[in-house]
């Protein structure tokens, strides 16, 4: 069961202008797993992981060629709303992004816009800081501004906030490269106990956090994905002779 | 001693400079205040002109002025904030938009006896307004729209592309994103922008020249269509063009400084609104 693959990308290659980005992308994720993309700044990864979302729509020199799929849904088919494909596959981004708004609003917002009747907002708003382990900060001070919060509790609310939408899958983006390591450990904590009810992939610089939490680890170079395997066997037995001296620390 | 004796000379400079502006400044409000307060009074404020403007207050000229400046921020705000979020947030980076640009800028740049005169071309004369406070308030609002777009855009422009992001990756449309996350963000940056345009409006006296501005009215109505008094063209009027400049300079001096109050209250309340975004956030 849990070989089924929730999301997939299929011979996908990606330009922003003239520069070829992502280069005859193949890759499927299996459903509740956590799946980390690693690899030197500029190869791709990040690219790829908001292509799922549909993030570049709004670029207008991107160009996307290929097929993504979520389950047996075409992301990119015609007459797919793209609102709609974001309430399914939730973001979290590299810098805490809260809204200007109360922490109570910035969850509250995400419902209110999907339509989510009024009545049923406050419960999904506490169980989503339940599910953050935020609510028993935040529980007396709901209605303070979200950007009074310390860095590490900003990206567990903006975690919240996806994970509020009920989304089936979860993209994050180095969600940790601007926070301290006890904030770290906490969100890693965090990603780990999502596992069971989300499927997960993770853009990460750092080797530990890819070893710590993921289950398979994806190694991208130049736009192209090199080796995608258990989290053990990239790092403990590579067969790229690219993906062992990356992971060594020899470049990137 | 050059490497200590180089920064001591550019924090001077830098301090000389401040001190300048400052300098100018205190002496500009304090020559205003010693020579307008005397003329304060409730009186002055609250009642007509009287004894061909020798004595008596300059009511009608304040409810010109507040009213003109209200007739400015409501043709150019709207329309200039929307005109600056198609520009930072929908319009593609092409030869077309940068050519809006351009304009934009250089009608910043035109002289303001210029939109006057366009004024009383277009709105008096071509639309048959007359010489009213609604012809000199839609010039004005014409001269203060270069102004509003050119400091929201900047104000939008701030705003990160993260920002956007957030709203838009739990699915908010672009509209929505804009309305509910990027423009709260932006108030700040924004209202700095229209009360300092609002502020030069305000002052103006070229452009409602031709357009509205009367020498003297004994009953200031309100009224659209009528011909008002404004507070920079009765100091004017009362400085330069009365027959008896010596004895209503004291009345002058107090028209200048409740002009300077009027535009001083409107930068207190963007002061306000910024104060208590701050605080929300």
């Amino acid at each position: 069961m849990s070989d089924q693959i929730k999301l997939s990308a299929k011979d996908v290659n990606l330009w922003f202008g003239s520069k070829q980005v992502l280069k005859h992308i193949n890759i499927s994720f299996p459903k509740n797993e956590i799946t980390a993309m690693i690899g030197p700044s500029g190869c791709g990864k990040s690219t790829l992981l908001r292509s799922f979302n549909r993030m570049h729509d709004l670029s207008p020199d991107a160009r996307i060629e290929g097929k993504f799929a979520l389950d047996n849904l075409d992301l990119y088919q015609k007459g797919l709303s793209v609102t709609q494909v974001r309430s399914r596959i939730g973001m979290v981004f590299q810098k805490a992004n809260p809204f200007p708004k109360s922490i109570y609003e910035n969850i509250n917002y995400g419902l209110a816009i999907n339509d989510v009747p009024k009545a049923d907002r406050p419960g999904i708003v506490e169980n989503a800081l339940r599910e953050s382990y935020l609510w028993d900060e935040v529980k007396d001070e709901l209605q303070k501004p979200a950007t009074r919060l310390s860095g590490g509790q900003q990206q567990r609310l903006c975690i919240a906030r996806a994970v509020a939408l009920r989304p089936e899958v979860i993209l994050m983006d180095e969600p940790c490269s601007a926070l301290d390591p006890v904030s770290t450990a906490k969100i890693e904590e965090l990603i780990v106990k999502l596992k069971k009810d989300y499927t997960i992939v993770i853009v990460t610089h750092n080797m530990q956090q890819a070893q710590r939490t993921a289950d398979k680890t994806v190694f991208m170079y130049l736009g192209e994905v090199i080796e995608h395997d258990t989290t053990d066997n990239i790092f403990n037995h590579p067969k790229n002779e690219l993906t062992a001296n990356y992971v060594k620390g020899h470049f990137g | 001693m050059m490497k200590k004796l180089t920064p001591l000379l550019e924090w001077g400079t830098l301090l000389l400079s401040t001190g300048a502006v400052c300098f100018f400044l205190v002496v500009i409000l304090w020559d205003l205040i010693s020579k307008g307060a005397p003329s304060l009074s409730w009186e002055f404020v609250s009642t007509l002109p009287r004894a061909g403007m020798t004595k008596g207050g300059i009511l009608p000229a304040i409810i010109g002025t507040v009213l003109l400046t209200m007739i400015t921020a409501l043709v150019a705000a709207p329309f200039g904030i929307c005109c600056a979020i198609y520009l930072n947030e929908y319009a593609a980076d092409n030869w077309l938009t940068r050519i809006i640009r351009a304009c934009i800028r250089n009608l910043a740049g035109v002289p303001s006896i210029i939109y006057g005169l366009f004024g009383l071309a277009l709105f008096v004369q071509g639309l048959h307004m007359g010489t009213s406070l609604i012809s000199a308030g839609l010039t004005l609002g014409l001269l203060s729209l270069p102004y509003i777009i050119i400091t929201t855009e900047e104000a939008l422009r701030r705003i990160p592309a993260s920002t956007r992001e957030a709203a838009l990756a739990i699915g908010a449309t672009q509209l929505e994103s804009i309305r509910d996350v990027v423009l709260p963000s932006a108030v700040p940056g924004m209202l700095t922008g229209l009360v300092l345009t609002l502020s030069r409006a305000a002052g103006e006296t070229a452009p409602i020249l031709f357009t509205g501005v009367a020498f003297y009215i004994n009953n200031p109505s309100g009224y659209l269509n009528q011909e008002f008094m404004s507070l920079p063209y009765h100091l004017y009027m009362l400085s330069t063009q009365h027959q008896a400049i010596e004895q209503v300079r004291p009345l002058a001096y107090g028209t200048a400084l409740v002009l300077i109050i009027v535009v001083f209250l409107l930068n207190l309340t963007a002061f306000y609104i910024r104060y208590k975004h701050s605080k929300d956030e």
